[in-house]
């Protein structure tokens, strides 16, 4: 007589995994530890252990699907492979026409945010109004109160949307300022050393 | 070249910039909305199409822009003037240098995000509304179904109409007062007016005032006042000769 199949794991944690799963696929959005905690009625630590075991049946290469860590939470994706067939089938419209304007208007937010239209005018030296307004629409950026009292300009923060699409962990995966070109005498120097590089 | 009819095409303005610096003096145009290095390009391809360096064009045009540069600094930075304006050159050159560092950050931070986007372009996830609904528990008293039902039929029952009528005014016709007066006079050769309309509304009264005018333009009475607001009279024709004749005279 043939062995029944066991379609219930015995094991706890795996049961636990299969809740995570099942979550995250009715989640639209990335699901933090704490939430998919108290939506499991599990502790955060059994939750964790049974993301890792999650993260090795969905990672990229093997399934079709692939968890990540991304926006400060877990969330599915479609995995690279089936990139070309999503595109055919799906748009990507947040990103869609991001003029230089806006990418630069995304930075100054991203990184010196909460900060309000006043703020990345100074730093622009444009009027930020339109591109401000146009990053809202796109759900990249969002209010987040106003400049001192209620009175104040109204400020603005990147949203998790913005690091979904950029594909970032938390802001804080964003590369460090000082490591970016700002200093003069850094971008002297890498300019000598492109000219040194150049072929004479 | 004639720098006021140079043609541009900006975002937030296409025309002569002259027509540009008119709206920007009548502070119909924000200055701050005014790309000033794509005038300047816009310019410097006018010169080159002429082939040839025009002097007074040059002049007149860095005159223009950079009076239109101040305009927008100014516009951007209202409360910054005094602070600049106590800056020693050197500081202020250190300043400008601080700014400009800020702005090449912020622009090497946008080519980061544009080499991650292009990166990141094969991921694909499901999107939905920002936020997770909140999950509202609305706690609702014991409710009774007959104190519902109640309260439904009192508003199915049609409200009682409001009557309008205090809003027109009611006249009497004038015939009626003809003929009142008329038959007074058949009974009396004169009488007072005011004790015959005494206990009459104000519009009924008005109605009376009229029927006696016309009486009289009829000339079927006289009327006599001895001064204003003093009774008025009301005579049969014929009884005082004196009275048909200053009928007569006004008629």
């Amino acid at each position: 007589m043939d062995r029944p199949l066991r379609l219930i794991a015995a094991n706890p944690v795996d049961r636990l995994a299969r809740v995570v799963e099942a979550l995250l696929v009715v989640a639209s959005q990335p699901l933090a530890v704490e939430d998919l905690a108290v939506a499991a009625n599990d502790d955060a630590e059994r939750i964790e252990t049974a993301l890792r075991l999650l993260g090795e049946r969905y990672a990229e290469g093997r399934s079709g699907i692939v968890l990540e860590q991304v926006a400060g939470g877990w969330a599915f994706r479609a995995s690279r492979d089936a990139a070309e067939a999503c595109a055919r089938l799906f748009e990507r419209p947040v990103e869609r026409g991001l003029s230089a304007a806006g990418l630069e208007t995304l930075a100054i937010v991203a990184y010196l945010g909460p900060c309000s239209r006043p703020d990345i005018a100074r730093i622009r030296g444009v009027a930020a109004d339109s591109v401000v307004a146009g990053l809202v629409e796109r759900g990249l950026i969002a209010e987040a109160g106003r400049d001192g009292d209620a009175a104040g300009a109204v400020r603005y923060r990147t949203t998790p949307l913005f690091e979904r699409v950029f594909g970032l962990e938390s802001l804080a995966a964003l590369p460090r300022l000082d490591d970016l070109g700002g200093d003069a005498d850094e971008i002297r120097a890498r300019l000598e050393a492109v000219a040194e590089k150049r072929p004479a | 070249m004639i720098v006021r009819e140079l043609e541009l095409d900006l975002d937030a303005f296409e025309g002569p910039f002259d027509l540009l610096l008119t709206l920007v003096l009548r502070e119909e145009l924000e200055p701050a909305e005014v790309d000033v290095a794509e005038i300047v390009l816009s310019f410097c391809e006018r010169l080159e199409e002429q082939g040839r360096l025009d002097l007074d064009a040059c002049g007149e045009f860095l005159v223009l822009v950079a009076a239109l540069l101040e305009l927008k600094a100014r516009g951007l930075f209202p409360e910054e003037e005094l602070e600049l304006s106590e800056l020693e050159p050197e500081e202020a050159a250190e300043e400008l240098a601080r700014r400009l560092a800020d702005y090449r950050r912020m622009k090497e931070a946008a080519g980061w995000l544009r080499e991650r986007l292009d990166s990141e372009s094969s991921r694909f996830f499901r999107l939905g509304p920002a936020p997770l609904a909140p999950r509202v528990e609305r706690r609702l008293a014991p409710q009774d179904p007959e104190g519902l039902g109640a309260a439904l039929r009192l508003l199915a029952t049609e409200p009682p109409s409001v009557s309008l009528g205090h809003m027109a005014l009611r006249f009497p016709p004038v015939s009626l007062f003809l003929e009142r007066f008329r038959a007074v006079l058949r009974r009396r050769r004169r009488f007072d007016f005011d004790s015959e309309v005494g206990g009459l509304s104000r519009v009924e009264a008005a109605v009376a005032f009229l029927a006696v005018l016309e009486l009289r333009k009829a000339g079927e009475v006289s009327l006599e006042q001895a001064s204003s607001f003093a009774p008025i009279r009301v005579t049969r024709a014929g009884v005082e000769q004196k009275d048909q004749e200053w009928i007569a005279r006004s008629a």
